[in-house]
């Protein structure tokens, strides 16, 4: 079984690409299963067509201890296992250990029993890794390959270089390894380049760039991935290659974070700052 | 036995022992503890470390900050619901371990012998535990109808962002009695003595004032920083009474939130443990104009000067009669016990890590007996307790301060005792000393060692280098001490005795003393393999 993470920064797109990917793999014939770990639990949306899932932890506070499996996985597109771990309210608990309860919980439940014939797991997690319930999905092997969704904006390679240090600090006592940048395009002026340019600076690769198509807002509307929603469409297409490319992936890399100032001299460099 | 070593002369110059403890240290650990290691040499201006970050990986004696604010400081009040917010084991152990004493009046509350928790599970950090600290809240309050309710912050709390101020200001709204909230997290200071500024900002600014009782006694004064451990504040307690003192009421030891709501109706506050509690005696002068003496009722001589001090501040030439006749009473019972307890035991050596006080006023006991204190240090204390309080302009303000509020408190204009700060100053200008705290240092002997934040490493040689005959401090040094053929007496908890104030205390003290010392029974613990260095056994094979 692989287990992957995606991270990046918020409102990148991580839902999004995370699930058009799974889609993907699911036609594949790839047996999947997602975890959401962002406490607004909608990771899972369009993979089972709407919010109609009820989390971990809703779950675990409303049952108490007596928690069955199923309470808290369901079946979406093609038959991929989605779960959500959810979390507090904005401003109140703790969402960081709502993440680290939640995925023990799974595993206590035998949400990877031999018998699901899991190929692959996928951690949505939320935003940046600002503390370490958020990093709970790298740490002791959980996942073992990161992607971090980036586009060419500034912040979002900030952030993607921020979450290199994470995946650096762990990978040194771990398994976790970057797999990664996904270049979800925001069309700005020399995107591919500059954003393979990051990836090469990492040690790492740009494993697919996706290009923005307003197809992708159509799909979400009708709660659905691409895949689903316009099988023939071209983005339909990039979400598969994407599916494939991570399918076939063997470059798996402990990442060595840029310096601030490598990272200005970059944006420089390809046009963004003037 | 190795020979004891001959301290008539004055103590030994410590500087190699000194040297030695230093050697064990990685380089900046070693500059660290050098400046919280003073051979003392009175007269002269010396500086020492205090109230600074423990370096990790050292077995420090030091608690935390909650302890200091939920366990020190209102904890041996009887009539406040104390609720922890957070998982049980911070209520649990914080749960009368310091023998804090209280006497109820008939149909009087007393809460102090309850634990009470909000229990926070796994759930609660996640979800926020506000919900259940309110219903905590209710449920306290339907069970025992108590005047006041303390909300006291651990670890979490401060994490997740709970706002235990918020929760207290409604539930005080809902239930219409006292409620106020401490953030008091376990990390918020270096030690223990965050938490008791803590405690005297949540006080003095939620308790005391409350109720602007009419004045019921001649002398009115309050007690300050005496927790009645072992029943201390009993014999201070009766000092006053039989003197015709009103004591209105003692932060802490055997009172009541109910007698702090008018303590500022006092004429003089009597500062017992500077470092917990100066905050409040320095607040309630600024503002309602009453001005603050250090006392200490530990040890018997001490307590002569200190009832004489008060009797002095009121000039009262009745009063000052009273005074002087307990005084010469008492004393006549204390030096028969004296005479009787010090040829056995003059001439030992005492060392005491303890506390913000502690380790200073039980010098005087122990000078009382003839025993020589050899080295002394604080767990908590800041300079000015070591030094004298004229320091306090030139200790630096680190970033760990700062993280406590500073209350600032200005002058109640219609409450204010104009009529205390003139007496005040004109007793001052006779030489009385007012805000006045000499600190440790200055009152102990050439040479001693006085260590700030000690360990267990220096504990070790400390008692190597000084084969001390008692050694002072609490529970988590006690065995370790003890293994090492050196009684331990608990300055925390006072073991299972005390009281030790006053006069009655003091004798209770040399008895102690007496029982402790005058016994050969530590020098007879001995290890069987230092004699027998093998032990031999057989085996039989049955074939």
């Amino acid at each position: 079984m692989r287990k992957i993470a995606i991270y990046g920064k918020g409102g990148i797109g991580k839902s999004t690409t995370t699930q058009n990917t799974v889609a993907g793999l699911v036609k594949m014939g790839k047996n999947v299963l997602v975890v959401g770990c962002d406490p607004k639990a909608d990771s899972t949306r369009l993979l089972l067509g709407g919010l109609a899932q009820k989390t971990v932890l809703d779950t675990l506070r409303e049952e108490g201890e007596d928690v069955e499996i199923d309470d808290v996985i369901k079946r979406g597109y093609g038959d991929v296992r989605c779960v959500e771990s959810g979390g507090p309210e904005p401003g109140v608990g703790c969402a960081g250990r709502g993440i680290i309860t939640s995925i023990n919980l799974l595993e206590q439940l035998g949400a990877w029993d031999e018998k699901y014939e899991t190929d692959y797991t996928f951690y949505d997690v939320l935003g940046d890794v600002v503390c370490g319930g958020f990093a709970m999905p790298i740490r002791d092997g959980k996942a073992e390959e990161i992607y971090i969704v980036v586009s060419g904006e500034m912040m979002a390679m900030y952030a993607a270089n921020n979450i290199c240090k994470g995946i650096k600090k762990y990978a040194q006592a771990g398994s976790v390894r970057l797999g990664g940048l996904i270049c979800n395009s925001r069309k700005v002026d020399n995107e591919a380049e500059m954003i393979q340019e990051l990836a090469r600076q990492l040690g790492t690769q740009m494993i697919h760039f996706v290009p923005r198509d307003n197809m992708v807002q159509h799909a979400e509307i009708n709660r659905k991935t691409v895949i689903e929603f316009a099988p023939d469409h071209p983005q339909a297409a990039e979400y598969a290659q994407l599916a494939a490319a991570i399918d076939a992936n063997e470059m798996f890399v402990v990442p060595t974070p840029l310096e601030m100032d490598t990272l200005e001299k970059l944006l420089i460099d390809f046009g963004i700052a003037n | 036995m190795v020979k004891k070593k001959d301290y008539t002369n004055g103590l030994p110059d410590p500087s190699q022992l000194k040297e030695e403890i230093l050697k064990k240290y990685p380089r900046k650990v070693a500059k660290k503890r050098d400046k919280g290691m003073i051979i003392n040499e009175p007269g002269k201006e010396q500086e020492i470390l205090a109230n600074v970050r423990t370096v990790p990986g050292i077995i420090t004696q030091r608690g935390c900050t909650y302890a200091g604010c939920k366990g020190v400081v209102l904890g041996p009040t009887r009539d406040i619901i104390n609720l922890v917010h957070g998982p049980i084991g911070c209520s649990f152990y914080a749960w009368l371990t310091r023998r804090n004493q209280t006497r109820v009046p008939e149909g009087g509350d007393n809460f102090i012998t309850y634990s009470f928790s909000t229990d926070m599970q796994d759930e609660n950090i996640v979800f926020g535990g506000e919900t259940k600290l309110k219903e905590a809240i209710r449920e306290a309050y339907e069970m025992f109808n108590p005047k006041s309710i303390g909300i006291f912050s651990t670890c979490p709390v401060g994490l997740i962002g709970d706002d235990v101020h918020a929760v207290s200001r409604e539930m005080k709204a809902e239930l219409g009695i006292n409620i106020f909230g401490f953030s008091c997290e376990g990390y918020r200071g270096v030690s223990q003595s965050a938490g008791h500024h803590i405690a005297n900002n949540g006080v003095f600014k939620n308790v005391v004032g409350n109720n602007d009782r009419p004045r019921e006694g001649k002398f009115q004064v309050n007690l300050l920083g005496e927790y009645n451990i072992g029943g201390d504040a009993f014999e201070i307690e009766a000092l006053f009474e039989e003197a015709g003192i009103s004591l209105l009421s003692t932060f802490s030891g055997n009172s009541t939130i109910e007698s702090m709501e008018y303590s500022h109706t006092a004429d003089l506050n009597m500062v017992m443990c500077h470092r917990s509690i100066n905050y409040i005696a320095e607040m309630m002068e600024e503002k309602y104009g009453i001005p603050w003496i250090k006392v200490s009722f530990v040890g018997a001589e001490s307590t002569v000067k200190s009832m004489k001090k008060i009797a002095e501040y009121f000039g009262d030439a009745e009063l000052t009669a009273k005074v002087d006749e307990i005084c010469e009473r008492e004393m006549a019972k204390v030096k028969a016990v004296v005479a009787e307890v010090r040829p056995a035991v003059e001439g030992k050596l005492a060392m005491m890590f303890v506390g913000g006080s502690r380790a200073h006023h039980y010098q005087d006991l122990f000078k009382e007996l003839g025993i020589n204190v050899v080295s002394a240090g604080y767990e908590f204390a800041h300079r000015d307790d070591y030094e004298g309080r004229e320091v306090i302009p030139n200790i630096k303000i680190d970033a760990d301060t700062r993280n406590i509020e500073d209350l600032v408190v200005s002058k109640d204009e219609e409450l204010f005792r104009d009529d205390l700060a003139t007496k005040k100053s004109e007793l001052e200008k006779a030489g009385y000393k007012f805000s006045d705290y000499v600190g440790m240092m200055p009152e102990m002997s050439k040479n001693a060692l006085v260590i700030d934040d000690v360990n267990h490493w220096e504990t070790e040689k400390l008692i190597e280098f000084y084969k001390p005959d008692v050694f002072c401090a609490g529970i988590k040094e006690k065995y370790v001490v003890q293994k090492y053929g050196v009684p331990l007496k608990q300055l925390h908890s006072y073991d299972y005795g005390g009281p030790y104030t006053a006069f009655d205390g003091a004798i209770n003290f040399y008895k102690e003393m007496q029982r402790m010392l005058a016994t050969n029974i530590w020098k007879l613990v001995d290890t069987p393999w230092k004699n027998e260095p093998e032990i031999v056994g057989s085996m039989t094979i049955d074939a």
